[in-house]
């Protein structure tokens, strides 16, 4: 089967567009050439993650298609950054003036190009995005895997520049998580065995995503037995963990996500996996390097912090200062609705810090932490101690709380209780 | 089966991979280097080599890496797959339209692979892999 390109595209592919779109559709058909995709389908959305800085030439693939007239097709908005031009105090120029000047350049390049600067890997938490059946190209992983799963919407994970030629062409390949069949369970975990109480526990989501990543691998799988009242925290801790620790980019939730009202509806799984009770608990290994104990820093927001966390964040703080360097990574946009409800001012009094803009494993590294570091996020508790050579405490999101206001690990006693 | 991902002319010696490798954070693209502690091959450098390996280790920052390395001359004069990498070839189309540096990339089957695999010098064309006479 060869790829089959309507006059249009085939005028982008012979440059009858320039230099630019010319680049973008030849990534996008060399894409669909290995994906043996049979036709390109438009999209209505994109979130890119080119605008990370990781190298002169993804300054130089931005330099190329603005000086070359490059324009989107679609609203596009951008991931997180290295830099912050919001606030140059998280990585002054001086720490590494390639990266920290190369960010910069980025971060206004893709806002030239026409993207929303949203600089967020949370772009699901913000108003105005994909709905259910919307072909959309997203690069980032647990955005890909949120935006499949909770949402309905449909992209596969499109790296570096491919994402950016999807956005300039308006178009991906037909394959994949884009097609009926490629969205249908091949292995199906059962939480049956997992007491009711466990999973009204946020840090049961992180954990299972976590267990789910590491025995799917890639594959799509079907949860059943999980409560319908599961909310989109809970969805993007599990699909943060299993994008990290499996590369899972769609997962259903029988009664939960959009594909899925019932088992038979999505899944050709042959055979049920029940999740126990140790398998939770090993996952709580897995992710606890560090024994309990006094506190270098807490480290929250991996993927950004959403408004319906920081409400439980401010209710759990009760008015008390945090006596750990506390550290909650957000967006931009996230922020707003906290000045609007007057949390940021509570937030702050706290003691709290609140990065905006940038990836959470880069607020410890900025300001030089070493040692514990507590954490209620799967998928930072997961990269941490090899990115940025720290020892994690992984806990509950009270846990952590409670453990930044006394400065060392705290562990709820009636957490684990059945 | 061969599969031209990214098409082009290359020779050099081959380094054989016995492990993926990941262009983005197990690879130094400022010397060319595997830095990867798990990696077999750590310390080895890549620069001008016919790289072969069955597969790459997946990340989408992994064109960036290959791209990076392409510019400053670190790079592999080729790859060879079995396992077609998306990342890998988008990374080499890249970097030959910002910079107009060549690096083939091509999946071939399983049983070429073998073969192939035991050449001290390849050459990549743009129908396929040739050891010379």
């Amino acid at each position: 089967m060869s790829l089959e390109l309507d006059d249009r595209q085939q005028g982008f592919l012979d440059g009858k567009r320039g230099k630019a779109h010319q680049l973008a559709m030849q990534l996008v058909v060399k894409a669909a050439t290995i994906m043996a995709a049979p036709r390109l389908i438009p999209i209505s959305f994109a979130h890119i993650d080119a605008c990370f800085f990781t190298g002169q030439p993804h300054v130089d693939f931005i330099r190329f298609m603005l000086e070359r007239k490059a324009t989107l097709a679609v609203p596009t908005w951008t991931n997180n950054s290295v830099a912050s031009i919001d606030d140059s105090s998280l990585r002054p120029l001086h720490s590494d003036p390639e990266m920290v000047a190369g960010a910069h350049e980025l971060m206004r390049g893709y806002a030239a190009l026409g993207c929303k600067p949203t600089w967020t890997c949370a772009p699901y938490q913000l108003a105005g995005g994909p709905k259910l059946g919307d072909h959309i190209a997203v690069a980032e992983s647990n955005a890909v895997a949120f935006y499949n799963s909770a949402i309905g919407a449909r992209s596969n994970k499109y790296g570096a520049y491919l994402d950016v030629a999807c956005a300039i062409t308006g178009l991906v390949p037909f394959a994949g998580l884009h097609t009926d069949e490629g969205r249908k369970a091949s292995i199906h975990f059962s939480c049956d065995a997992i007491p009711d109480a466990w999973k009204r526990q946020d840090i049961f989501f992180h954990l299972l995503g976590h267990h789910i990543g590491r025995v799917a691998g890639r594959r799509i799988p079907v949860i059943s037995a999980v409560p319908k009242e599961t909310t989109a925290d809970n969805l993007k801790a599990l699909c943060a963990a299993g994008a990290a620790a499996g590369g899972i980019e769609l997962l259903h939730v029988v009664g939960v996500t959009p594909e899925a009202p019932a088992l038979d509806a999505i899944s050709d799984a042959h055979e049920t996996i029940a999740i126990t009770r140790e398998n939770i608990e090993a996952a709580h290994r897995d992710l606890s390097t560090a024994k309990d104990g006094p506190l270098d820093c807490v480290a929250l927001g991996t993927p950004h912090f959403s408004i319906t966390e920081f409400s439980e964040l401010v209710r759990l703080l009760a008015g008390r200062k945090v006596k750990t360097t506390t550290l909650i990574s957000t967006s931009r946009g996230v922020r707003e609705m906290l000045v609007a409800k007057g949390w940021a001012k509570i937030l702050g009094d706290a003691g709290i810090t609140i990065p905006v803009d940038i990836c959470t494993y880069y607020s410890p590294k900025i300001q030089g932490l070493k040692g514990r570091i507590m954490t209620n996020a799967a998928k930072w508790a997961y990269y941490a101690p090899g990115m940025l050579g720290v020892e994690v405490c992984f806990g509950s999101l009270q846990e952590c709380v409670e453990s930044a206001v006394r400065g060392e690990t705290w562990r709820d006693p009636d957490l684990w209780r059945a | 089966m061969t599969t031209v991902l990214h098409a082009g002319n290359a020779q050099g010696a081959v380094l054989l991979l016995d492990e993926p490798l990941s262009f983005w954070g197990a690879f130094d693209p400022r010397q060319g280097i595997i830095i990867d502690v798990h990696h077999p091959q750590r310390g080895q450098s890549v620069k001008g080599k016919i790289l072969i390996m069955r597969e790459s280790r997946g990340s989408g920052s992994a064109s960036g890496g290959l791209a990076e390395a392409i510019r400053l001359g670190t790079g592999p004069a080729g790859i060879i797959l079995v396992e077609a990498d998306m990342n890998l070839a988008i990374g080499a189309q890249v970097a030959e339209t910002l910079y107009g540096k060549s690096c083939p990339v091509i999946a071939i089957s399983p049983q070429e692979f073998a073969a192939f695999s035991k050449n001290a010098y390849l050459h990549i064309t743009d129908d396929g892999v040739e050891a010379p006479p």
